[in-house]
């Protein structure tokens, strides 16, 4: 601190020199008068009327957010009678600051209009898309729920044993499914049901209902569900899950149904 | 076009004259011996006791099937209470055996009090012989307590001798062995011939089916899914039936002496079912997946071992019943064809022939006593499902329908006189257990409660 004010003292006695110097040249040469100072320059800073829009800043600040959280426009503007930033901001003043809640990424155009033109300037906010964070590890559905949430049963013909189309399609997804939860499950085993409807007699369908639990259990093996893992069992038709005497009904009863084993 | 109507008509043809024939080979329509009951009366306070005994004498009688019961509208004024009574200026024979009443056979005695016991003094003529000494058949005395139960008891002995008379097996004291879901669950049951004396036999909380009981009466094997530790140890009343957690069906032999259950090898298979005793008693028909394919028959005995194959199809083979008689062969229901028929073959497993002709489904057969004849559930000429019970004749192959569109009828199983059948249907919301005659007459429900199907006349009289 003490350095520097000398400086500046220093400084001060060195311009009073020049001037000094200047002075006693002049008077020394009598030299005609000089001419007369030249016309000033046009002014740099033209009149408000007629000078064109300048948008000096334009920010948005936090520029990343989380869906659902704000960021902040900030935007200075000289010379402009007209301003709007889009995306439903509207008409805005020459200074202000706006918060804003994109759902996505969004680009913020700024336009300022004036009598001289105009000016624009763009700002992005970019909303993360990042996807929400993993469930806890540790699985919260149990296996068991999981099967009776997601398994598919597989649906037969009247007195047929032979896995159709759609249920080779569910079976196919089934097996997706069993090879997941015995990955995250070793211990877990799982019943092929075989079921039928109530026309057969009690004694064929124990039969046919075997036929369809074991032609589910071998598709479900050929797909590479581990056959140790699977039993069958059939019920015949002991177990309908539906007791109306119609078609719709029977054939939600000719199934091949996956339960929790022990 | 003519030739179908030709065609059609012929089969017409032979279906009505097989009908004829078998209704009269095992009911005897037309030829049964007429007998007169008129009422018992009771000395003293026996008396009390003899609606009941009129009755269950008639109902047992007529029951049976094999007598033409006269209407006691035609009897005569003056009925004898003992042979005595046959006298110059008393009751004649000639007023049973002429018109109105037309009777061959005339029953007739009266009951007392002693030793405060019912006695009944009961004696059956031949109205028809000239010389009274010839005519008796039956005279003979019974005792029963001294209430209404005594009486019924008396008489039911007293029937059962005038059925032994004309080669009718009697009824009385056999069991029907039967699912009942009354419970809450399927069980076996069993009730008297008339559906009497309902009891429940198991009590295994899962499903228990298919019984079958071994000709000397001692056994009976059944079919149940077992239910497994882990569901069995959780507070039952907080599971439902879906999620009880149940293992594969297993056959499973009781004794019917004891009740308790005896020692049964199960194969490891994904089901084994019990479908019958031979005559032996000794030995088992049952279907299984032991081979690891299709259900298969197979014999075992009484305890599992000693397992013999005995059909090697690609093919579902259910149900195999042996012929009680020969013990030789058996009718069985297969898929080979096409929908469930019902075959026949010899106890080896040759000689397979099939009986039924194809249409529709064909299952539950059970034998007559006699060897000669089947009872079956058919759909013929039905929906699928909407079974009839049929009788066939097995060496000519004439069938005769007994049932006509009541309901689903299905599980015939012969009584020892092999002149009635108990039988499942589903005439209701429920399915319910009946009996009738083999001519399709005389159908009487015998439970109410809950469904009940899958009866099994049991041969033998013990309890």
């Amino acid at each position: 601190m003490r350095d520097s004010s000398r400086l500046h003292a220093s400084k001060l006695g060195a311009v009073t020199f020049v001037a000094l110097l200047l002075f006693a040249v002049g008077c020394a040469k009598k030299a005609p008068p000089p001419p007369p100072p030249p016309p000033p320059a046009p002014a740099t800073t033209a009149p408000p009327s007629t000078a064109a829009p300048v948008i000096a800043s334009f920010t948005a600040e936090p520029s990343t957010i989380e869906p659902g959280q704000a960021s902040t426009l900030r935007w200075s503007i000289s010379g402009a009678t007209d301003m709007t930033i889009d995306h439903g901001v509207g008409a805005v003043q020459s200074q202000g600051m706006r918060q804003v809640f994109p759902r996505t990424s969004t680009s913020y155009a700024l336009t300022a209009r004036g009598p001289g033109g105009m000016d624009s300037r763009s700002v992005t906010v970019t909303v993360s898309t990042a996807p929400p964070p993993p469930p806890p590890s540790v699985p919260h559905l149990s296996s068991a729920d999981l099967l009776q949430q997601q398994a598919q049963d597989a649906y037969f013909d009247y007195d047929m044993s032979e896995i159709r189309g759609d249920g080779r399609d569910a079976l196919t997804r089934d097996a997706a499914l069993l090879k997941q939860i015995f990955q995250q499950d070793p211990n877990f085993s799982v019943v092929v049901e075989g079921h039928c409807d109530e026309r057969g007699s009690a004694e064929y369908n124990l039969a046919l209902g075997d036929r369809r639990a074991t032609a589910a259990k071998d598709f479900l093996v050929q797909l590479g569900v581990p056959a140790d893992r699977l039993k069958t069992i059939s019920y015949g038709k002991e177990r309908p899950q539906c007791t109306e005497a119609s078609e719709d009904c029977w054939q939600k009863n000719r199934r091949a149904h996956l339960s929790a084993g022990q | 076009m003519k030739r179908i109507i030709l065609l059609g008509s012929l089969v017409l043809g032979v279906c009505g004259f097989g009908h004829a024939q078998i209704s009269s080979k095992i009911v005897k329509t037309g030829e049964k011996p007429t007998i007169a009951v008129p009422d018992f009366r009771g000395a003293g306070d026996s008396q009390k006791f003899m609606g009941a005994f009129n009755s269950t004498l008639f109902n047992d009688l007529q029951g049976s099937g094999q007598l033409k019961m006269i209407a006691k509208t035609l009897y005569p004024v003056q009925v004898p209470q003992q042979p005595s009574d046959f006298r110059q200026g008393g009751p004649s024979f000639a007023d049973w055996s002429g018109p109105p009443p037309n009777a061959n056979y005339l029953a007739f005695g009266y009951t007392a009090t002693q030793n405060n016991q019912i006695v009944l003094y009961g004696w059956l003529f031949d109205v028809r012989q000239s010389n009274p000494s010839s005519a008796q058949l039956i005279g003979k005395i019974y005792l029963g307590s001294l209430d209404e139960a005594g009486a019924r008891k008396v008489a039911q002995e007293f029937a059962a001798d005038i059925l032994k008379q004309f080669g009718a097996t009697s009824l009385i004291g056999t069991r029907i062995y039967f699912v009942s879901d009354r419970s809450g669950h399927k069980e076996i049951w069993s009730m008297n011939y008339d559906g009497s004396d309902q009891k429940q036999f198991t009590n295994y909380g899962s499903i228990t089916t298919f019984p079958a009981v071994s000709s000397d009466g001692t056994k009976i094997a059944f079919t149940t899914y077992p239910v497994l530790a882990s569901s069995r140890n959780a507070n039952s009343a907080q599971f439902s039936k879906q999620a009880q957690n149940l293992g594969q069906p297993q056959i499973y032999v009781h004794s019917l002496e004891t009740g308790r259950k005896l020692v049964y090898y199960n194969q490891q298979a994904s089901m084994n079912a019990a479908s019958d005793f031979l005559p032996d008693s000794r030995h088992l028909l049952i279907y299984s997946t032991a081979n690891g394919g299709f259900s298969q028959i197979y014999e075992t005995d009484l305890d599992g071992a000693d397992l013999h194959r005995i059909t090697h199809s690609a093919s579902l083979e259910v149900e195999p019943k042996v012929n009680p008689k020969t013990g030789q062969d058996m009718v069985f229901v297969s898929g080979r064809g096409g929908t469930p028929q019902v075959y026949r073959m010899s106890i080896d497993g040759t000689d397979v022939s099939r009986l039924t002709t194809g249409e529709g489904d064909a299952v539950n057969p059970a034998w007559n006593p006699d060897g000669q004849h089947i009872a079956f559930s058919w759909t013929r000429g039905f929906e699928p499902g909407n079974f009839n019970i049929f009788v066939m004749d097995v060496a000519s192959r004439d069938v005769v329908q007994l049932t006509h569109g009541s309901g689903r009828n299905e599980n015939p199983s012969w009584a020892p006189d092999g002149v009635h059948l108990v039988f499942s249907s589903k005439r209701g919301r429920n399915t319910q257990l009946y009996t009738m005659l083999a001519d399709g007459s005389q159908v009487q429900q015998l439970t109410t409660q809950g469904n009940n199907e899958k009866p099994v006349w049991s041969k033998s009289t013990q309890q």
